[in-house]
């Protein structure tokens, strides 16, 4: 599927505002980020139809499922959607079993029975379906309700901050599960999170809302390098980069992967030659030096554009680099921008000390 | 031993309650419904208005039946206008009073389990594309069992238990309205108490087989009074 998703909504509370304007794209992962009250929750609820915006309209898949310029407003029960709710949200008096059919006895076109054996496979749940909801952990919980919304074959997949709930080991079991399914899916995907871990991972496209207003959405990219956008501010600002595994250096344990523009050394990854990842750089992590280090004991230097700067309080600055055709962050001093000059058109060398497999 | 007579009135009274029960699960679910959703500014009045046999005398509430459901009432005006006489002292007018009487019975049961229910699990059944009405039948309904079992239980016995209200709309008609409760009173006026023993008997082993079922057979948590 291609077609775009529009989204138009305005709320208005006493005391909150939802007021968005969106177009995203029919495919991957959109992650609507944002802290608590910033409209993310509300915004998905306004696409599920589980609240209605007075003011509104929403085409998904070419299909318009709000417009109130002429009244329309399909109630969600008629949506083709699938919705995870923060908490799992199971039907406590039926099986496992019970819960994927209720969806699945109210639709028309039903799934192949390969595809449901797929999507049981792929979240790994075939051993649970005699058991009660009661009597699965909170991480099982979770995958079934996503099973259960996959099951019905939707356009549009809608995901309310689905490991929220969840201490960090249950989140470790899921993420995986997330991954594999941003790879096998073709419906799009919203996800609603406050987590930047979870947008690193997960994220094709970003929308960053911010007090019921979308602040900035594009490519993920695009989002976390851009200057003008809280999130390459924070402490934990990075980027991410799409790779390809190449090369095992056993001896070393290390790995060498490859990206648009140059090579990296990673710590030992368990994959398989040609598998794709996502490596996270933090900003915090990233040098910079004018001239090729001669000696060092940092493997992966660069040669790298400054694309961008920013002053900051505190003495700190973010400078964006180009890298090949990635982007890439660096929080360094206000007193290294001055003494190496550093403009934008500059050319460099970065050191990148670390950096984290997502996926 | 029971009477012929006093069997009869047994008969009646399961007759009379379980007709009223029906009639009470009928209106009261879609009552107990709207009151556990609405956030209506007449929730108030509708719930004090169908609690107040609670706090009634039911003197008080078979009075007032019996002054609108007769002849010059607003009510025995209607049934008399659609040709089905007046209520008071029959047997449909029996049951008419007793859902009145017993209907906080199951409302107030059947609202706190609907209210329990929360939101989630509705808008989850919405989401796989259940109706509202489908949702109220498919996950309703299931997580809400042992507020109708409760209703159904608390509405029946509660029926079979009124006595006031029947000696002042029913009177003492026998095989149309004289219940047990009113025959046990019979019984004790004429000084039989033996044959009041067997009933009174009857009703006391009936209420505690129902109570023994409803909290080991079926689990039930205690059930306290509704308005407590």
């Amino acid at each position: 599927m291609t077609q775009p998703i529009t989204a138009r909504f305005q709320l208005n509370y006493s005391d909150f505002i939802l007021d968005v304007n969106l177009q995203l794209p029919g495919s991957g992962i959109t992650v609507l980020f944002g802290h608590s009250g910033s409209g993310k929750t509300t915004l998905l609820r306004c696409i599920a139809g589980l609240q209605q915006a007075p003011q509104g309209f929403l085409e998904i898949n070419g299909n318009v499922w709000q417009d109130s310029e002429i009244n329309l407003f399909l109630p969600t029960h008629k949506r083709a959607l699938g919705y995870v709710f923060q908490e799992a949200n199971l039907f406590p008096h039926l099986t496992v079993a019970g819960n994927l059919q209720f969806g699945l006895k109210r639709i028309a076109k039903k799934p192949d029975a390969i595809d449901l054996q797929h999507i049981l496979e792929l979240l790994g749940i075939e051993h649970l379906l005699k058991r009660m909801p009661d009597r699965l952990s909170g991480g099982e919980r979770q995958r079934v309700a996503i099973a259960r919304a996959l099951a019905l074959n939707p356009e549009i997949l809608l995901m309310d901050e689905p490991l929220a709930s969840l201490d960090f080991k249950r989140k470790q079991e899921i993420l995986p599960f997330l991954s594999r399914l941003h790879q096998t899916l073709n419906i799009p995907v919203l996800y609603v999170t406050h987590s930047q871990q979870e947008v690193a991972q997960l994220a094709d496209t970003l929308v960053i809302l911010e007090g019921g207003k979308a602040l900035a959405s594009g490519p993920l990219s695009e989002m976390l390098s851009r200057l003008d956008v809280p999130l390459a501010q924070e402490r934990d600002a990075s980027a991410v980069w799409p790779v390809i595994l190449i090369e095992h250096e056993t001896d070393y344990h290390l790995t060498r992967v490859a990206f648009d523009g140059g090579t990296l050394s990673l710590p030992k990854i368990d994959a398989a030659l040609g598998t794709s990842l996502r490596v996270q750089i933090y900003a915090r992590d990233v040098s910079i030096a004018l001239e090729a280090p001669q000696a060092t004991s940092i493997l992966n230097v660069l040669p790298a554009t400054i694309t961008g700067l920013t002053d900051d309080r505190g003495g700190q600055s973010v400078v964006r680099l180009q890298v090949g055709t990635q982007s890439l962050l660096a929080h360094i001093t206000r007193k290294s921008v001055l003494l190496l000059n550093l403009q934008i058109g500059t050319a460099v060398y970065v050191q990148i000390k670390g950096t984290s497999i997502l996926n | 031993m029971l009477t012929s007579a006093d069997l009869d009135t047994l008969f009646l009274t399961f007759k009379v309650a379980s007709l009223a029960t029906f009639l009470m699960l009928l209106l009261g679910t879609p009552l107990a419904w709207w009151l556990a959703r609405t956030h209506s500014s007449w929730k108030g009045l509708i719930n004090a208005v169908v609690s107040l046999p609670l706090v009634l005398p039911p003197t008080v509430l078979g009075f007032y039946l019996l002054v609108l459901m007769g002849p010059s009432g607003v009510i025995g005006e209607f049934t008399n206008r659609l040709g089905l006489g007046t209520l008071p002292f029959t047997f449909a007018g029996l049951v008419v009073a007793s859902v009145l009487y017993s209907m906080p019975f199951v409302v107030q049961p059947l609202q706190a389990a609907f209210t329990s229910i929360g939101e989630q699990s509705l808008e989850a059944a919405a989401t796989l594309r259940a109706s509202p009405l489908d949702t109220f039948f498919s996950v309703v309904v299931p997580l809400a069992k042992p507020g109708f079992l409760t209703a159904t239980i608390l509405g029946f016995t509660h029926t079979v238990g009124e006595f006031g209200v029947v000696l002042m709309i029913g009177g003492n008609i026998p095989d149309k309205t004289r219940v047990v409760s009113v025959q046990i009173y019979n019984h004790v006026e004429a000084l039989e108490y033996n044959e009041a023993h067997w009933l009174a008997g009857c009703l006391l082993a009936f209420s505690f087989a129902v109570l023994l079922a409803l909290y080991t057979v079926l689990k039930i948590q205690p059930v306290t009074h509704p308005l407590k």
